[in-house]
């Protein structure tokens, strides 16, 4: 009796806070976004009206959304296996028996994980300035043009893209080399002794059996990466020509510059919906691979 | 035979990744010891050529960078303390009270963790304009007092504490607070610390719910103020590299001094798949 009540005093608190600033926004936002609550609204809530789904509708037929999604896409399908990939490698240097002062390279290679977002996307932003830019100092050298990194359309993307890689792979790299260092010594040994060459092992041992790290992974990466907001918002304010416009942007921008809250929370609906799919997707993919797995001897 | 061309090949691309992750690091370091202009110049100087503290001085007698590092020293510890009780006794209560409807609620708020925290940002922020809190501390603390993720690593953690040690207990009559207070916290202090790292470092780099919850200059943390700073003074490198560093250099002295705790939750947190 008593230990019921004393479970539910433990957990009031947090279930309070949750409740009301999560749980209950949550479900307000679904709500928000079936009406047209905007600055007359903000004003007047007499102002407000049921437009049903009005907003994803009109949402469909917006360029910029579609622009912002494809430019969320590009930031997520070709950061996401950079990212991945570096991580990947790291560890795998890193678990490497000829690794000397292992300590200290996890430690830098860390580093950039714990900086704040907006301090070191500044760095970057002067770091690839087009005239004083060390990059672009660097490739001088090498006897290549200058690169306009943030104020080309076509090069804004994949600099944020390369800030994200150097900014978040050292936190999968963590997690692979706890996987890495989880597989049994004595399958490789039991390899070695049939004569499995290096490449060979890495591929029918360290792969197969890092599997469920790399799935998930790649899950909270990818779940991660379509939250895309604050790094444009730093480096390039969106442009140019709107190429790093993302869809957390857009959310911002329609509801805290022109206070459009029911667009803005259609917006956010919709980004939820799109990553939980993919998210699905991934699942599914990964275990139609394990059973195609499983099948063959 | 080759194995020390192996060897020179994993330290040589160690060494390499290990510049790539700390050059822009010690060159905003060195940059913010720069005279202003001085980076602005060809070849880009890697050194300043006379070191100064002209940056931090400017910094924090006019761009009000001291009134901004202590909002965010209050702001992140507030978060870390009230987020630290909450996630607690919630995480204690999932692993050791038995209720009904236990598991249940449990895998329901492992569930919410897909939402996306920006989904809930547009009603949270109505909702505290009604009760008052849109530019206030208050207003960015609020919503961060107690974490799903928080609750679920305290509650993977407790499920090691033996039973028995917490029944002896109420056969002698200790009532369930002081259970908690005498018993279960020292037993948890390891993630205790691991959590109490996590919720300052999120809380110290936290971008978006700030920068729309507080509309004055007066309340900005320090990632606000720099973007907001970034914006005013594109030019001056020298001045931004100095922001930098003071917004960066707690948390990565926090983590540097207890990294260990750190990669552990990290660690811990991510085992659930």
């Amino acid at each position: 009796m008593s230990a019921r009540r004393t479970a539910w005093w433990f957990l009031s608190p947090a279930l309070l806070v949750l409740g009301l600033f999560f749980v209950l926004p949550v479900i307000a936002a679904l709500a928000l976004s079936l009406t047209d609550y905007d600055l007359y609204a903000l004003a007047d809530i007499r102002n407000l009206r049921f437009v049903a789904l009005q907003n994803y509708w009109d949402l469909l037929h917006r360029p910029l959304f579609w622009s912002a999604l494809g430019n969320t896409f590009y930031f997520v399908a070709v950061g996401v296996p950079l990212s991945i990939g570096a991580s990947l490698a790291s560890a795998l240097l890193l678990n490497s028996p000829l690794a000397r002062i292992k300590p200290f390279f996890r430690t830098a290679l860390f580093a950039p994980v714990v900086t704040t977002v907006v301090a070191v996307a500044v760095i970057w932003r002067y770091l690839f300035n087009t005239k004083y830019g060390l990059v672009n100092y660097g490739l001088a050298e090498l006897g290549i043009h200058p690169i306009d990194w943030l104020d080309d359309p076509h090069w804004a993307m994949p600099t944020i893209i390369a800030f994200a890689v150097w900014k978040n792979f050292g936190y999968n790299m963590i997690i692979i080399l706890a996987g890495l260092q989880a597989i049994p010594a004595d399958l490789y040994e039991a390899a070695r002794i049939d004569g499995a060459s290096a490449p060979r092992q890495f591929w029918h041992i360290t792969l197969p059996m890092l599997k469920p790290t790399m799935l998930m992974v790649a899950i909270l990466t990818v779940a991660g990466y379509f939250q895309l907001f604050a790094e444009p918002y730093v480096m390039t304010e969106g442009g140019p020509l709107q190429s790093t416009i993302s869809v957390l942007y857009l959310m911002y921008e329609d509801g805290f510059k022109w206070w459009n809250l029911g667009v803005a929370s259609a917006v956010a609906f919709l980004l939820f919906v799109i990553i939980f799919v993919v998210t699905m997707l991934l699942l599914k993919l990964a275990r139609r691979g394990e059973q195609v797995d499983g099948a063959s001897p | 035979m080759n194995t020390r061309l192996a060897k020179v090949l994993v330290n040589g691309l160690l060494c390499g990744a290990a510049l790539v992750a700390l050059l822009p690091l010690l060159w905003m370091l060195s940059v913010s010891f720069m005279a202003p202009g001085e980076a602005s110049s060809l070849p880009p100087p890697l050194l300043p050529a006379h070191a100064t503290l002209a940056n931090y001085r400017e910094l924090f007698a006019h761009a009000g960078m001291g009134r901004y590092l202590l909002n965010s020293l209050l702001v992140s510890s507030a978060i870390t303390a009230l987020s630290l009780a909450c996630n607690l006794m919630a995480g204690y209560a999932f692993a050791k009270l038995r209720f009904a409807g236990r598991e249940r609620l449990f895998q329901a708020l492992i569930g919410a963790l897909v939402i996306p925290a920006q989904v809930a940002m547009l009603p949270l922020f109505l909702l505290l304009k009604y009760i008052g809190l849109v530019n206030s501390y208050a207003g960015v603390i609020v919503p961060g007092m107690a974490t799903i993720f928080g609750i679920y690593l305290v509650r993977q953690y407790a499920r090691g504490i033996p039973d028995e040690l917490l029944e002896a207990a109420r056969i002698d009559g200790a009532g369930e607070w002081r259970i908690f207070t005498l018993i279960v916290l020292p037993l948890l202090k390891p993630i205790i610390v691991t959590l109490a790292i996590f919720s300052f470092l999120a809380a110290w780099n936290d971008f978006m719910w700030p920068l729309i919850v507080l509309t004055g200059q007066e309340h900005y943390t320090l990632p606000i103020a720099l973007a907001s700073l970034a914006r005013e003074h594109a030019q001056d490198s020298e001045l931004m590299m100095a922001g930098s560093v003071v917004t960066v250099m707690p948390v990565l002295l926090l983590f540097l001094s207890l990294q260990r705790y750190y990669l552990e939750g990290l660690l811990l947190g991510s085992v659930k798949g």
